[in-house]
């Protein structure tokens, strides 16, 4: 069975150590602006919300890149940037309606969630649970998915 | 069953793969018209600046893809259609029967009517021939005149800068990349690229272009509307697009900007299809229209292959988006960026760090947007527009700071 990040914002305590630990496994730095999930702190509401890539099954950034450099890994369900094939035209950025594939103008590629090759690090890392890696089905990211298959133009990829 | 696909870019490509895999074992011929694979237009600036080479342009890198998925390749130029007689026409002679047909033959570059254009050392950046082309010519130091610096002038313009050859861009419009960005983006574009070093000439026109000897390499003589001459060893034009149509001519298919496709992306004769950039198809904004971008031939080519094999769905409209590096000044727009009236307007300038927010609201829901010197995060623009959120409280906060989009996006999707 496939996996996914589950993530419960009502655990999060702001503390970044998934940024941190993404950044350095994906970056080789402690650099919270490189990490591929980003924690929003809603100040005026005392919250944190963690937030990255739902490895969704309409995949419009694989589907909209011109050179074939985003793949499917059957094994865990990412979506994965291959670095040798992007020419770094940024299109899956634009194309990605959750805005979870980034620009490194460091690398002139793009960046995204591969879950790590299905040891993803910010759940290892997350002390208090709401970075988890579970069994995809009961994972609390319908929502999220549900909200942006709003944005299907027709149907897409799964068909 | 015989589908025919007549194009070989992202659309045609994506419709064979898509027929292959739903109606199995049916016959599936492509025709493209050049005698490389089916490529990417889009990537041939990389191969100037020599990120990837020719191989790297090429949709589908796995040797044998299409004969694995039963498509059979064909190179061949349409020069017309027997609709009674479902064949299509091949220049040359031959032709190729069909029981359905895919019309995707996208677009080409205008050459405008400027004396000089054909002559040799004058090119298009279009083609893989093209990029052979320019390539041998834009070498280090090289002077060289870029007519048009709309967006596909803008990308050719960062390889060119890339090469190292000294550069002068001449725009007609009063200022670079007009279609995609507003007078303020498109003018701090412009202030980047003089401070980069180019030459760069807007409200000007080519008037002629003529080769003659000269003592250096610099053989080409570009005449402008100032009375300014420029001499250079390489001419690029890239002075619009136009799509691929004349060849349907008295075959009764309806054609207005491009071919006029309905919401299943069927032509006015039943079995023909089409999709891509000779495509004028549904958009967001309920009319129909040309978007010449690659998500929406990704999107076209899907969704008229699934409807060719008899599985109904309907298009939901497409919107246009664009994405441009400017010699490393980032920008991206996002559907009805515009406004007008019955909407409202945010924007936020930092001209001293190029950085530009512009927001365009219909009520509460983001209808279009622009940005400048932002990378993070960009595609929630297109989320918030195309899924038409209401934005409720989160409207008033970005009004005041456009720069809590994502904040915005966030609260919306799941939090």
């Amino acid at each position: 069975m496939l996996k996914a990040l589950n993530i419960d914002p009502g655990k999060c305590t702001g503390c970044l150590q998934c940024e941190l630990a993404c950044s350095f496994e994906n970056e080789g730095v402690f650099n919270p602006s490189k990490s591929r999930i980003k924690v929003f702190n809603f100040h005026d509401q005392g919250r944190f919300v963690p937030y990255t890539c739902t490895q969704c099954d309409e995949a419009w950034c694989m589907h909209a890149c011109p050179v074939d450099a985003i793949k499917l890994n059957k094994g865990t369900g990412a979506k994965e940037v291959d670095s040798n094939l992007c020419v770094g035209c940024k299109v899956c950025t634009i194309a990605c309606p959750f805005g979870t594939v980034n620009y490194n103008s460091a690398t002139g590629k793009v960046i995204k969630c591969d879950l790590c090759g299905g040891d993803p690090e910010c759940a290892k890392a997350c002390p208090t649970d709401a970075i988890t890696y579970v069994d995809a089905d009961w994972t609390g990211l319908d929502k999220m998915r549900q909200w942006a298959a709003k944005t299907d133009a027709g149907q897409q990829a799964t068909h | 069953m015989t589908y025919v696909i007549i194009g070989a870019g992202p659309a045609g490509v994506v419709a064979a793969e898509t027929l292959a895999k739903t109606d199995k074992g049916a016959e599936i011929v492509l025709l493209g018209g050049e005698a490389d694979p089916p490529y990417s237009r889009m990537a041939i600036p990389y191969v100037l600046t020599g990120i990837i080479d020719h191989g790297g342009t090429h949709l589908r890198k796995q040797a044998g893809h299409y004969e694995a998925l039963g498509i059979t390749y064909r190179q061949g130029i349409a020069k017309g259609l027997d609709v009674a007689g479902r064949k299509v026409l091949l220049e040359g002679g031959g032709e190729q029967p069909y029981d359905k047909l895919l019309i995707a033959t996208g677009a080409r570059p205008i050459k405008p009517p400027v004396p000089g254009l054909d002559l040799p050392g004058v090119h298009h950046c279009w083609t893989l021939d093209d990029c052979r082309a320019i390539e041998k010519l834009a070498h280090e130091g090289a002077h060289v005149v870029l007519m048009g610096a709309g967006f596909i002038g803008c990308i050719i313009l960062e390889a060119l800068v890339e090469r190292g050859v000294k550069l002068t861009v001449v725009e007609a419009l009063d200022r670079m990349v007009p279609r995609m960005m507003d007078a303020t983006a498109g003018g701090l574009i412009k202030d980047w690229c003089v401070q980069k070093g180019i030459n760069v000439e807007t409200g000007t026109k080519v008037t002629k272009v003529e080769r003659r000897e000269a003592d250096d390499e610099d053989k080409l003589f570009v005449d402008l509307d100032t009375g300014d001459q420029i001499a250079a060893h390489l001419v690029v034009v890239a002075a619009g697009v136009t799509s691929n149509i004349e060849f349907l001519e008295g075959t009764g298919i309806e054609i207005e900007q491009g071919i006029r496709i309905n919401e299943f992306l069927e032509t006015s004769v039943p079995g023909v299809y089409a999709a891509g950039d000779c495509a004028q198809g549904p958009d967001f904004g309920g009319g129909f229209n040309v978007h010449a971008i690659q998500p929406t031939s990704t999107e076209h080519g899907r969704i008229a292959a699934l409807n060719m094999a008899g599985r109904v769905t309907p298009y939901q409209g497409s919107l246009q988006m664009n994405v441009l590096d400017t010699a490393g000044l980032i920008s991206t727009s996002f559907g009805d960026w515009e406004g007008g009236p019955g909407t409202e307007m945010a924007e936020v300038l930092d001209a001293g760090h190029f950085k530009y927010l512009r927001l365009n609201f219909k009520d509460d829901v983001l209808v279009g947007a622009l940005s400048l010197g932002r990378t993070d995060h960009m595609g929630v623009l297109r989320g918030l527009i195309q899924n038409r959120t209401h934005l409720g409280p989160w409207k008033a906060k970005l009004m005041e700071d456009p720069h809590r989009i994502m904040e915005a996006y966030v609260a919306h999707a799941y939090a």
